[in-house]
């Protein structure tokens, strides 16, 4: 029996209905493992957090996953396709977009144009340079609509390195988004953020992942416990916990490792 | 034959020796800067000139000495004065900079000594024959050359491991960043090793010049060869630009020293192509004719089989 | 709509232009003007819009020259019927053909490596220029005839008139339509690649197909400059392929200004100009333009362009003339520090190069003098440590009025 028809076999099975899977990824770079063998389903239309302390291998993760960094060994799937030894912009055709945890826009485009770099891709104009991009009336209606959803439809030529950081941050989700993918994986979205700031960065991707498969790195627990449907734990390069938020608060193996630091420091 | 091989070898060693000099200080600067020094080759030519004035008036040992030192000065000032201000407009600007420079550069060379090549002669004391082997002599000054191209290299890998400067040197060729926060004072290293970087292209002009021609266009002949050997030892390795040279020297000596043309081969294999067209001028071009090309075609196949570089692992 | 006022007025520009200055000269420097703005429009293509440094850009200038000199050759000796306002096409065919080839091995790389990569390859095509004597033709070049071609509209193009208004037409096409490959999906994400590569493949684009693109689109059009100088100057020889050529091209462009579209036309009209008329006056020219270039990096890196812009806001909201009055007193020591600089340059470049055939004695700005007596040289001196001290008292009243004028500004803006 061939792994791909033995439905029975549930490794196989979950990855194929899972939004996003890995199964025993690893990486390592020289002799140091920062991932040592990691299992991950993101099932669709789910809002998956992905926590954990520092060092742990978070950013790697999404690394691996969004192609800026090759695995040492295992395997990911996004929408049941494999992406191993894919480059980003295959991976991002495939229908995941991801946000950066330091900022990583266009500094002296407008948020405009930010926007619509985002999205002419998506919209199938590719390579063409026989037409005007300002007669493209899907692209800007899209745009328009990006932006208002992260409120900077008032900035819209302001170039992106003159905004406020939490404008930034909004104008980085923004570039996540905009091409409409079916799994958004955002990098702590809310770092750096003030407490009315984080607020509103919660209701936007609460809005922005309707619908769709949303994963996050997150340190700020209350975005964590207030969005998440499902929390994965990631320590020392293994998830050592996967479940619903409740659970995993209560779960011991979690406190020990991560939770039982940050409740310290809440008092 | 033999004699061919063993000559051949020889001079391409020297050669890649000397490539290296300027090689190894152009990585250094680049691994620690991340600017690519377009003057390199520039200072090179200073060693040269000043190499010649300085033995004109006071001889050519005092020469040796001096004439690397005084380049190593104005790769600092320019460093300290000019790439500094330079540096906060990104590392076009400052590759715009160096390039300016050396333009600039030759521009004074041509005003200062004039179009035509100078007659910077070999010291008399090293004016002999080393040895005669098959009947071909060797110059003594090419094995001084080769010597002080090994002292070099000797006393750089000494510098770069056993001292705590080296040791710097060496941590910011792979984390720049990281050496900043560690609060050495960086800019004074950046001087530093720009100038000490281009005091070994110094060096290598003031002895090459007896050698090689000393003419305001040795800049512009060697400096491309110099980045190719860089970018093909993998930009920003040390070891790679050690093989690069060593590997350039001695295939275009070789290359020099074999005269045979494609028509040779071809006509081996009784394949005559007509003589006006003008692919003719290709199959009648021999490997000598090539060889100052050979560098370039080089890199074009190290770009489609590696194109990273040798040894080269960091993307600019 | 005002904006697209400027195309009609620079065609009527191009067309008046040789009523205005009627000489035979004059005609052939505003040639050469349209053919540089075309081939440093070009190169903007590749470090304006997509970011990439090249060393190397006047292979495709050349080689479509020299394809085009034979071209010309060839269509003008046979019966076809082929005329010379097609020349132009067949450079850009020439150059996307090279910038294919050329490309695919150079995109593979970006940044430094890429520069290096592009001075290596220009390196090549200039070294096979001296073995390929039978296309390149050695030191004397190749020759071609213009007027022996198929007559268009019966006109020979024999005369500089016919051939300058062959040239202006040519440009005017070329110019628009790398202003219109701009606005195009490719062109803003070829911006886009320049801000942030990373991102860009981020977001579904591979920046290597980008570049490449970039690559053939400029090599395309920097053929067609190749061509119209071939049909200018009816010769090509090996320097048009060279390091210099290429190192020219740098030059002109970034000193216009990379951040404008307008940049490189302004840069192009601005060299061709001081290198035709500084050469008369001055055999150190190219040291005053290696200067010029310096300088502009340094301090000026956004160019002529760039140094225009930055006044347009204030003009906008009518706050220019506040900055007037420091300006003008800027002006006085820098003028002062310019003349001292060139009496330096110009006294060694005379002591040095001309003296000894010439004798000591020079003339500058109508003053004579000997270049072996100290007083010149202390006063050249003398004029340009004191031109520079004065500027460096007057910098600060140029940063005050421009911070009045930005607060100003932000008053308005409320």
């Amino acid at each position: 029996m061939t792994a791909s028809a033995d439905r029975s076999n549930p490794l196989v099975s979950g990855m194929q209905t899972a939004a996003l899977a890995l199964r025993e990824v690893r990486k390592q770079f020289g002799q140091t493992q920062i991932i040592r063998g990691v299992d991950l389903d993101v099932q669709p239309g789910e809002r998956h957090a992905l926590i954990g302390p520092n060092g742990a291998g978070k950013s790697t993760l999404f690394h691996l996953i969004s192609g800026r960094f090759g695995l040492s060994s295992g395997e990911i799937q996004v929408l049941g396709q494999s992406i191993v030894g894919k480059r980003p912009f295959e991976i991002n055709r495939l229908g995941l977009s991801r946000s950066f945890q330091v900022t990583n826009i266009f500094p002296r485009l407008s948020v405009f144009e930010n926007i619509r770099c985002s999205v002419l891709w998506s919209m199938g104009h590719r390579y063409a340079f026989w037409y005007a991009v300002n007669s493209l009336s899907a692209v800007t209606e899209r745009c328009e609509q990006v932006m208002s959803q992260i409120n900077l439809t008032q900035r819209r030529h302001t170039p992106a390195g003159v905004l406020t950081y939490a404008e930034q941050r909004a104008l980085e989700i923004g570039i996540a988004i905009a091409a409409d993918p079916q799994i958004i994986i955002l990098d702590e979205p809310t770092a750096g953020m003030s407490r009315s700031e984080t607020a509103h960065a919660i209701e936007l991707i609460r809005r922005i992942s309707e619908g769709k498969t949303l994963f996050m790195v997150e340190h700020d627990m209350s975005v964590v416990f207030g969005l998440a449907d499902r929390i994965s734990v990631l320590v020392y390069g293994e998830v050592i916990a996967c479940d619903t938020p409740e659970r995993i608060r209560g779960n011991q193996a979690v406190r020990e490792a991560y939770l039982g630091q940050a409740e310290e420091q809440a008092h | 034959m033999l004699e061919l091989i063993l000559f051949s070898s020889l001079n391409g060693v020297l050669y890649g020796m000397l490539l290296f000099m300027m090689a190894g200080g152009l990585t250094l600067i680049f691994s620690m800067m991340g600017v690519l020094n377009f003057a390199h080759a520039s200072f090179y030519m200073l060693g040269a000139y000043f190499g010649f004035e300085i033995a004109r008036h006071l001889g050519f040992w005092p020469g040796l000495v001096l004439a690397p030192v005084i380049v190593g000065l104005v790769g600092a000032l320019v460093e300290r004065y000019g790439l500094r201000q330079v540096h906060k407009h990104g590392h076009v600007a400052e590759l715009l900079f160096t390039f300016g420079l050396a333009f600039v550069i030759e521009e004074l060379v041509q005003m200062i000594w004039g179009k035509l090549p100078v007659d910077y002669r070999v010291p008399e004391a090293l004016d002999f024959v080393a040895f005669t082997m098959f009947g071909t002599t060797y110059p003594a000054y090419k094995v001084f050359m080769l010597g002080i191209a090994i002292l070099m290299f000797l006393s750089l890998l000494w510098v770069l491991t056993k001292t705590r400067v080296g040791l710097i040197i060496q941590a910011s060729l792979s984390h720049p960043q990281m050496v900043a926060m560690l609060g050495h004072n960086v800019p004074r290293v950046f001087m530093m090793v720009f100038g000490g970087g281009c005091m070994l292209a110094g060096l290598a002009g003031v002895i090459a010049g007896p050698a090689l021609v000393t003419q305001p266009s040795m800049a512009a002949l060697l400096g491309p060869i110099l980045f190719v050997v860089v970018v093909l030892g993998g930009l920003g390795s040390l070891t790679g630009a050690f093989i690069a040279s060593l590997l350039i020297g001695l295939v275009q000596t070789f290359a020099v020293a074999v005269n045979l043309s494609l028509s040779d081969l071809l006509h081996f294999i009784s394949f005559d192509p007509n003589a006006g067209s003008v692919l003719a001028d290709l199959w009648r071009v021999t490997v000598a004719q090539i060889a100052p090309v050979i560098p370039y075609l080089l890199l074009i196949l190290i770009l489609i089989l590696r194109p990273t570089g040798l040894m080269g692992n960091r993307e600019s | 709509m005002r904006k697209f006022a400027i195309w009609p007025i620079a065609a009527s520009v191009l067309v008046i232009l040789p009523f205005v200055f009627d000489s035979g000269t004059s005609l052939t420097k505003m040639s050469l003007m349209c053919i540089m703005a075309v081939f440093a429009l070009s190169y903007n293509m590749l470090l304006g819009q997509t970011g990439m440094l090249s060393f190397g850009h006047a292979v495709y200038y050349g080689l479509a020259g020299f394809l085009a000199i034979h071209a010309m050759q060839v269509f003008g000796g046979s019966a076809s019927s082929i005329p010379l306002v097609m020349i132009p096409l067949f450079g850009a065919l020439t150059g996307l053909t090279f910038a294919l080839i050329f490309g695919w091995v150079s995109t593979k790389r970006a940044g430094t490596a890429f520069a290096m990569i592009s001075l290596g390859l220009g390196e090549l095509v200039a070294a096979s220029s001296l073995i390929m004597r039978s296309f390149f033709g050695g030191e004397e070049g190749v020759s071609s005839d213009r007027s022996k071609l198929y007559m268009w509209l019966g006109l020979d193009f024999g005369a500089q008139i016919q051939v300058y208004y062959l040239i202006a037409a040519w440009t005017f096409i070329a110019v628009a339509a790398m202003f219109a490959i701009t606005h195009t999906p490719f062109g803003r994400m070829a911006n886009a690649v320049r801000e942030n590569p990373e991102r860009a493949e981020f977001v579904g684009y591979s920046t290597q197909m980008i570049r490449f693109i970039s690559f053939c689109l400029a090599g395309a059009f920097a053929g067609i400059a190749g061509a119209l100088a071939a049909i200018n100057f009816e010769i090509m020889n090996a320097l048009s392929v060279s390091g210099a050529q290429s190192g020219a091209v740098l030059l002109m462009t970034y000193i216009g200004g990379v951040g404008h579209f307008l940049g490189p036309i302004l840069g192009a009209i601005l060299i061709t100009a001081l290198q035709i008329s500084l050469s008369d006056y001055t055999g150190a020219w190219m040291l005053y333009f290696g200067l010029m270039f310096i300088l502009v990096v340094m301090y000026v890196p956004g160019g002529l362009a760039g140094l225009i812009m930055v006044h347009e806001p204030v003009w906008r909201t009518g706050l220019l003339h506040r900055l007037v009055p420091s300006y003008l007193l800027l002006a006085v020591p820098a003028l002062i520090c310019l003349s001292g600089a060139v009496g330096v340059i110009e006294l060694a470049h005379h002591a040095l190069v001309k003296a000894a055939s010439e004798g000591p004695q020079m003339l500058l700005f109508g003053l004579g003098f000997s270049s072996r007596a100290w007083l010149p040289w202390l006063c050249a001196i003398a004029l340009f440590a004191l031109g520079a001290a004065l500027c460096r008292v007057v910098w600060p009243k140029v940063k005050e009025a421009w911070s009045e004028v930005h607060k100003q500004m932000k008053q308005a803006l409320v």
